[in-house]
């Protein structure tokens, strides 16, 4: 368990991804095949199903350091992170042992589920008396699930190809589907040939957002173009006479849509298309919103099916007739998904003709009357690649929507935004006042945000728990992507994906947006 | 004792305790820019810290030196400075009025610090303590042992053919670091003002001293390929590190941690307790709970580092 404290301080000390890699290969080759399988589980954030509740977590570490229960929230604003606060505020440890991570996980942690609240308070206790404090912040942390270290997964399936001497590509499609954490599937993972899983897709090709001027690609000859499609990427195989429907968040997804799950049974053994899901009516995509009541439901009833009806925008072949066809040219790949049988909710992305770039600009304008978010560009006789690629793959979105807010409440961030008041709601004019409008968490520099941090706290009017409402001044130019109405938002609109594009130190809080200007985007 | 507009004022004794704007008569805790301001016409400051205070008010002000321990007639009130253990030169202020006594702590840490006089404890009726660090999670490590992992982090960075950028509070924690540094490592430099001396072509990877504004400027990167790290008590909690994409965070505060302001103030044995800057609403919580009275001082300005 140190050695994986030990890396779990290593990968949060450098932002450098080399650095990064290399601590993980330094872990994954001295640590035990059980050790390695576990570590791998939790670093692409797999985790186990909530054990406990952070609020009994909280009160049997409040006891155990011997503190009143308010000094503990006081601590976890000025921490942000909730395993931390704990690790910080239990007292220092007598004598720490140093037992291995799969013991720890296995012996000390899964047995927790079963156990009633005294046994695993008396559980807790004992083990974190056990630890030192980096083994106390690794511990809380498995045990509150909120393990994510700034890691992506292409960087652990790097480290495992490094450490196994393998192609990642290989390592990659090992580590999708459903496994075990186990001494086994590690030998398995790092093995030269491994038996394959009929359900596994295939890991995802992902888009760079275009940032330079289109011309730059050459001749527009050398891309195919498709709409950008709002949805939920996914993966539709047809194997052995199952079908798996998974999602780029690598779940399995097959029942939440039975047309589509029907369209797959209709495919021929070994295919493999990637695609979207969308939520389709009448040849034309619903709000994503819609698609959103649908994903919330547990079960699915005759009306949500016929009000949200869903296909599967087919984008890609990857596997056909049972062969790996990735790296066959687009083209190739295209011409064969054609020839796919389709079925209703299965839908072939329609290639966008033009015959220069300008053309191909004005096209764009018509994205949101089409209900898309611009263009995917791809590189005619380029393969189908793993992970997020420069070069091949370009999404060249439509400019995002943008309205003038004012800032009006105002919270403490998380994780590595603790101790500041990064986190902020807008509000635009609705009469003389001001209606909360949107969210947003991210588009400022450090600088800015230590500056808003500042003005927050020579500006409050209200605390309301870690919320504070504040003198409303500070002007914010917003940008977003979508936007309907909902009946949910107090502004009656809601809007997709809001980030703050600027601060317009230039406009005073009477010249922000009103609502109705918004209502006008709609 | 009275808070005014322009700081915290003793009528009987007719001065100031670290005003943030200029007064006639100012008693300064210590020479940091958050309690010592220029512009006022007459200063009263320890012996240890007169050169300090002095950069900060410049050769034209007048400043009164005394030694620590020695009683001075203020008007009516009897005013004595004591080690606080802050920074070099840094006190406490003790004040006798008709048989009334009242101590500010200005800034100050128990730890062992080879810069400066060790923190001494004043017995007083009221006692005004800074609690920038007023959270049970604040607790710091020995500093011998945060030493030695910066020494760990510098020799690695030596091996790596990569500088060491250090940032840290150039008054007081960077001589502090200094005195502790185990010298064999590698070659040392101190930025203390600016500008800031360039990097000469074909200098060896070292470790630089600098202070915390120069994070992530021009200046620092042309000590490529650099790890770069910060000394303070913030460095406890990981999102203040990562915040400031810093590679590395050394815990290693010149300001009392939370069981350090508790055994302070107990051996005050004062009745009353003022609390400022940093965390005072939840020492002053925690100190009612305990028995004592406790009052939230604000103060107009917080030293971040
Ligand atoms: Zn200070």
């Amino acid at each position: 368990m140190k050695a994986f404290a030990e890396l779990y301080a290593a990968l949060d000390e450098t932002t450098k991804t080399n650095e990064k890699v290399a601590a993980l290969q330094r872990y994954l080759s001295a640590a035990a095949p059980e050790d390695a399988a576990w570590a791998v589980n939790f670093l692409v954030g797999r985790r186990p199903k909530r054990l406990l509740e952070s609020r009994k977590l909280a009160e049997w570490a409040i006891a155990e350091a011997g503190v009143p229960d308010w000094i503990f929230g006081e601590c976890f604003q000025a921490v942000g992170d909730f395993a931390e606060t704990i690790a910080l505020l239990l007292p220092p440890a007598a004598a720490s042992t140093n037992l291995p991570l799969h013991y720890w996980i296995e012996q000390r942690l899964l047995p927790l589920r079963e156990a009633d609240d005294e046994t695993r308070r008396a559980w807790l206790v004992s083990a974190w008396r056990e630890m030192d404090e980096g083994q106390r912040f690794a511990w809380n942390k498995l045990l509150t699930g909120e393990f994510r270290v700034g890691v992506s997964q292409n960087l652990v399936v790097r480290a495992i190809a490094e450490t196994g001497g393998l192609a990642p590509e290989v390592v990659a499609h090992r580590l999708m589907g459903d496994w075990l954490p186990t001494a086994e599937f590690w030998r398995q993972l790092l093995a030269t040939e491994a038996a394959a899983d009929i359900s596994k897709p295939y890991p995802f090709f992902l888009a760079y957002p275009l940032e330079g001027p289109v011309e730059e690609l050459g001749e527009i000859g050398a891309w195919q173009v498709e709409w950008k499609w709002d949805g939920i990427r996914a993966q539709l195989i047809r194997r052995a006479g199952h079908t798996f429907l998974w999602s780029r968040g690598e779940e399995l997804i097959t029942d939440r849509f039975p047309e589509i799950e029907a369209a797959g049974a209709a495919l021929p053994e070994g295919t493999a298309i990637d695609g979207e899901v969308l939520p389709w009516q009448g040849g034309a995509p619903l709000p994503f919103a819609q698609m959103q009541r649908r994903i919330g439901r547990k079960a699915l009833g005759k009306r949500i099916l016929s009000e949200v009806p869903v296909v599967l925008m087919a984008y890609d072949l990857l596997e056909w007739e049972g062969r790996d066809i990735r790296e066959r040219p687009l083209e190739w790949r295209r011409a064969q998904l054609e020839s796919v049988p389709r079925d209703a909710a299965l839908v072939l992305s329609p290639a966008v003709e033009a015959g220069s770039w300008e053309e191909l600009r004005r096209l764009r304008e018509e994205s949101r009357a089409r209900k898309v978010e611009g263009f995917m560009l791809k590189r005619r006789g380029s393969p189908y690649r793993v992970g997020r690629r420069r070069g091949d793959w370009w999404k060249w979105k439509i400019q995002p929507y943008s309205v003038d807010a004012v800032l009006i409440y105002a919270q403490p961030g998380n994780g590595r935004r603790a101790s500041l008041f990064t986190d902020y709601t807008f509000g635009v004019w609705d009469g003389g006042k001001l209606v909360p409008f949107a969210k947003a968490y991210s588009g400022l520099s450090d600088e800015e945000i230590r500056e808003v941090d500042a003005f927050v706290r020579r500006n409050t009017l209200e605390r309301h728990g870690p919320v504070r409402m504040v003198k409303p001044e500070l002007v914010f130019e917003l940008a977003f992507e979508g936007i309907q109405r909902s009946p949910r938002h107090r502004s009656g609109i809601a809007v997709r994906f809001p980030r703050m594009a600027r601060w317009r130190r230039d406009k005073k809080p009477e010249e922000a947006d009103s609502i109705d200007t918004i209502r006008g985007l709609l | 004792m009275e808070l005014r507009p322009n700081g915290l004022y003793c009528a009987p004794g007719d001065f100031y305790i670290d005003p943030w704007e200029p007064v006639e008569r100012a008693v300064i805790t210590h020479a940091h820019p958050d309690r010592a301001h220029p512009g006022s016409r007459a200063y009263l400051t320890a012996r240890a810290g007169e050169s300090l205070l002095r950069a900060v008010v410049g050769p034209e002000a007048l400043v009164e030196a005394a030694e620590y321990g020695h009683s001075l007639k203020l008007g009516g009130a009897a005013v004595s400075l004591h080690p606080a253990g802050h920074i070099p030169g840094s006190a406490q202020v003790r004040v006798e009025y008709d048989g009334e006594v009242w101590v500010v702590s200005g800034d100050y840490k128990l730890e062992p610090d080879p810069t400066c006089a060790p923190f001494e404890p004043v017995r007083c009726h009221t006692f005004l303590t800074e609690a920038t660090y007023g959270l049970p999670i604040f607790r710091w490590p020995p500093p011998a042992e945060t030493m030695a992992s910066t020494h760990a982090w510098w020799r690695a960075n030596q091996e790596a053919g990569k500088n060491s950028l250090l940032y840290a509070n150039p008054v007081g924690k960077m001589q502090r670091i200094v005195a502790m540094l185990d010298r064999s490592i590698g070659p040392v430099e101190q930025v203390t003002g600016l500008p800031a001396p360039e990097r000469q072509a074909g200098d060896l990877p070292r470790l630089v001293l600098a202070p915390p504004s120069l994070h992530n400027t021009p200046w620092s990167r042309q000590f490529a390929p650099a790890s770069t790290a910060l000394a303070a008590g913030w460095m406890r909690i990981r999102g203040t590190r990562r915040r400031r994409a810093l590679d590395r965070g050394f815990v290693l505060s010149d300001h009392a941690d939370w069981p350090s302001l508790l055994r302070a103030i107990d051996a005050t044995g004062a009745e009353t307790v003022g609390v400022t800057h940093g965390f005072r609403g939840p020492l002053v919580r925690w100190l009612e709970e305990h028995g004592r009275r406790a009052v939230a001082v604000d103060a107009r300005f917080e030293s971040d580092l």
